[in-house]
């Protein structure tokens, strides 16, 4: 399955030029530290500049420097060809822990990956457990890895992540260095020039190189006289030039010898720097320039630079990163509580934790959560009938998936029918949830809110307490007619709360598309739901409605009191309720028990009852015109005169 | 000075071909100068004397370009090698981070080769420096010369090189040797830099 490395291939035999001076020089690196230096190397170029020379040179070398490795080379055909073998047979975990155990990976010719999803993925999952097991891997490619068609985004960024360095076509003095050294090899001599001459032919690739050395070894071989650099001319069809330049072979002093010696040299230092700084500090400038780069402070690092040798320099760079996932995550808490405290600088200094962990508790405590529901509501005191089953069931099913099902839910009635308590109960039963944020308001309250924050410069801050949320029922809907930016702001919530499956539920007194004021997108987005009708209360809601008012004001249930009272006609439950708080004043004031005759004498003509105080009930108050009104509709705090005046001359 | 440094990710290397007068120092930094490309050498700075002896120091920067992530700078000196010119020798010595001790190989020049050698001591011990702790390579420069005329490099060895540091026989004119010992000297001063602590 395995290739052999071929003796031949290895980095003494390999002539290096500027044009690969840095893959050699990786490729060198890589093979005296397998494992920690580039982790995956991978190693590009077009055909015939060397690749798997330099693959296998690798292999050599890492196997020269510690005989006991592991080394593996192989093309990606024969990696395939071994994986469907393998899975064929059953051995699909044997053949992945064979190549787990290996310790320095050469894989050959990685561009043929293009279009073979399922080799990528083998592939993909090798490369990490060799990386996690401090093994090598080395890959050779006619092609960088973001040009290798349908190549995963994880493997470019895997082979990305090590080390990618190109072979470039050599220049001229490399091609001579080539050419000689190969000439030596084979074991012969050409007169001076010759070779000079074909090196100035820019063969895209070596063996277009070395297939014109071997005409000329051929063609000297077939003559009895050595070529010279014109018959060599001719013999590769290059056009002769007037200035024979590399004719000069007596004025080359021993300099010539070695064309490139200062390439050399900088390969060697490259290699030694290299073992130089590849060790602990290497990793610790690493860390620093990546958190410096995303704005975060690195003194504790730098700190560490400082040092001869810092005991336990991973554990403190693992611990620098603890602490700066910490701040990440405080900083995107913050962002949502009050996006402006998010840029504090407290949040990019890894070494004051304490002041960024104090600063987000400032903002969790400032940032109060929106307006939730009234525990006055509760889901079990709403009396079901006929006239509501559709707004409750749909109610219902909100609460038992919220988002999912009717979002939004739009509770459309008259005033009176309870449209308040089912959404607050909503609201309740919502809250109930694990993690649940439930902003439940009247529109009325949202416009002050948001009027507020623009007049205290925190629209940021009050859009955050909503984001925050995870459902918002707004009461009264109708009221945002006219209000422009808080149509605009609500627009916004709407699209976010829709898009994250968050639930919407609002009241209206009629249906959406009637309500004058509202901009078309709203109106539309409200149509998109469920928007179901609260009708006005049957006989049987009524009485249902009358048995737990008259139990919550303590009152003895008479029959002929419940019948009388169910018979009234009333328009809405609020109505009913105020009729069942005049009587119950009535008896309170006559100090009379509560009967039907006395109900027939308060609602049909006898005097209203004096208004005592201390009566008022949770919530519901009689007005001194005998109407009913929720206590948080009930503007208490009436101006005085005078300011009355001011306020309607303004 | 700092050999390395972390914040700016530089490495600058200063070394200092050290050695007696006519030993061949400048003829190394020429030939160095000669051999790297134009882009990556600074201007060569030479003072010399009408009869081309070093009259100051020369001084011969090559820039190695990004290697492992630090942009690499190799500063290359000469001292003057005659007896007077002791503190300009002392002056350049200064901060170096290793030397080369280009020594002249004719039999003749021995004795000038050894006093420069406890030259190099004493004036590194002026600077606080241990001889002992300095990136220290020999040179045996002029080996082209008739066999009979100098010493090999075992000879030389036995007579200057108590250190056992690494040697090499050279032949500057041509170039035989220089890039070698700029390489040794090169390993010694990086390594030295790896482990943190004086090169043995």
């Amino acid at each position: 399955m395995t290739s052999t490395l071929n003796p031949r291939f290895t980095f003494e035999t390999f002539v290096v030029g500027a044009a690969n001076r840095l893959a050699v020089t990786a490729g060198r690196t890589v093979a005296e530290n397998p494992g920690s230096a580039y982790n995956p190397l991978f190693i590009y170029s077009g055909s015939g500049l060397g690749k798997t020379h330099v693959l296998m040179a690798i292999g050599h070398a890492a196997k020269t420097i510690a005989a006991q490795l592991n080394i593996e080379y192989l093309t990606l055909d024969e990696y395939v060809e071994a994986f469907h073998a393998a899975i064929a047979a059953g051995q699909g975990d044997a053949f992945r822990r064979r190549f787990q155990n290996v310790d320095v990976l050469l894989v050959d010719d990685v561009q043929f990956l293009t279009n073979r999803k399922e080799m990528q993925a083998e592939l993909l999952r090798l490369t990490e457990a060799l990386q996690q097991s401090g093994h090598q891997i080395v890959l050779a490619s006619d092609r960088p890895p973001a040009e290798i068609a349908d190549l995963d985004e994880r493997l470019i960024s895997r082979f990305s992540g090590g080390l990618v360095v190109d072979m470039g076509i050599p220049d001229y003095e490399t091609r001579v260095a080539i050419l000689r050294r190969k000439a030596e090899e084979r074991g012969t001599k050409f007169q001076p020039g010759v070779l000079e001459t074909v090196a100035k032919v820019e063969y895209p690739n070596v063996r277009e190189l070395m297939g014109a050395l071997n005409r000329l070894i051929a063609f000297q071989a077939v003559n009895d006289t050595p070529i010279n650099a014109d018959a060599a001319s001719k013999v590769l069809g290059i056009p002769t030039a007037a200035s024979p330049t590399a004719a000069s072979p007596t004025a080359a002093s021993p300099i010539a010898a070695s064309p490139d010696e200062f390439s050399q040299f900088l390969t060697d230092v490259t290699v030694t720097v290299g073992k130089a700084v590849e060790a602990w500090r290497a990793r610790v400038t690493e860390a620093v320039l990546r958190w410096e780069g995303e704005g975060y402070r690195t003194g504790r690092l730098a700190k560490l630079l400082d040092q001869e040798t810092p005991a336990a320099v991973d554990e403190a760079i693992a611990s620098y990163v603890h602490d700066v996932e910490r701040l990440k995550a405080l900083e995107a808490e913050v962002a949502v509580l009050d996006p402006q405290a998010a840029g504090d600088k407290v949040f990019r200094d890894p070494d004051h934790m304490d002041d960024a962990e104090a600063a987000a508790a400032k903002v969790r405590d400032g940032a109060a959560p929106p307006p939730g529901p009234s525990a006055a509501f509760p889901l079990e005191t709403y009396v079901p009938g006929a006239s509501n089953d559709v707004g409750l069931n749909a109610a219902r099913d909100v609460i038992a998936k919220p988002g999912k099902k009717y979002n939004p839910l739009v509770l459309v009635g008259r005033s009176g029918l309870g449209k308040t308590h089912l959404l607050n109960a909503i609201g309740l039963e919502l809250a109930k949830k694990k993690g649940a944020v439930v902003a439940c308001l009247s529109t009325q309250g949202f416009v002050d809110e948001l009027i507020a924050a623009i007049d205290g410069n925190r629209v940021d801050w009050w859009r955050a307490r909503y984001k925050r949320a995870t459902a918002l029922l707004l009461d009264d809907i109708q009221l945002l007619a006219g209000k422009e930016r808080t149509q605009e702001e609500l627009f916004n919530l709407f699209n976010q709360f829709l898009d994250a499956d968050r639930q919407l539920v609002f009241t209206a007194p009629a249906h959406p598309n009637t309500l004058e004021g509202l901009e078309e997108r709203i109106v539309s987005r409200l149509e998109g739901g469920l928007v179901a009708e609260v009708g006005e209360p049957d006989k049987e809601l009524r009485r249902s409605v009358l048995e737990r008012l008259l139990t919550t004001q303590h009152v003895a249930m008479e029959p002929a009191l419940l019948d009388y009272l169910a018979d009234r006609p009333v328009e809405s439950v609020r109505n009913l309720s105020g009729m069942v708080q005049r009587v119950v004043e009535a008896a309170a004031a006559q100090d009379a028990p509560v009967t039907a005759g006395l109900a027939r004498d308060v609602l049909e003509g006898g005097q209203p009852p004096r208004r005592t105080a201390g009566l008022r009930t949770s919530g519901i108050v009689v007005s001194s015109a005998g109407g009913v009104r929720s206590r948080e509709k009930m503007v208490w705090d009436w101006p005085a005169a005078a300011d009355r005046v001011i306020e309607d001359l303004r | 000075m700092s050999l390395v440094n972390f914040t700016t990710r530089e490495i600058t290397c200063k070394i200092v071909y050290y050695g007696p007068g006519r030993s061949g120092k400048t003829t190394n930094l020429h030939y160095i100068y000669a051999r790297v490309p134009e882009t990556r050498r600074g201007r060569m700075v030479s003072l010399a004397t009408q009869t081309d002896r070093t009259l100051f120091f020369d001084f011969l920067p090559i820039d190695l370009g990004q290697i492992s992530g630090f942009s690499t700078r190799f500063q290359l000196y000469t001292v003057p090698g005659q007896v007077y010119y002791n503190a300009t020798r002392r002056l350049v010595l200064q901060g170096a981070d290793g030397v080369v001790f280009v020594g002249d190989s004719q039999a003749r020049q021995l004795d000038e080769n050894v006093e420069s050698l406890q030259n190099l001591q004493s004036n590194l011990l002026e600077h606080g420096v241990d001889v002992r702790t300095m990136p220290l390579v020999m040179q045996y420069n002029k080996q082209d010369l008739p066999r009979e005329l100098i010493l090999t490099q075992e000879d030389l060895d036995d007579a200057l090189n108590f250190r056992s540091v690494p040697s090499f026989a050279a032949d500057a004119l041509h170039g035989r040797g220089v890039f070698e010992t700029l390489k040794a000297i090169s390993e010694l001063v990086l390594k030295k830099l790896a482990a943190g602590s004086p090169a043995a």
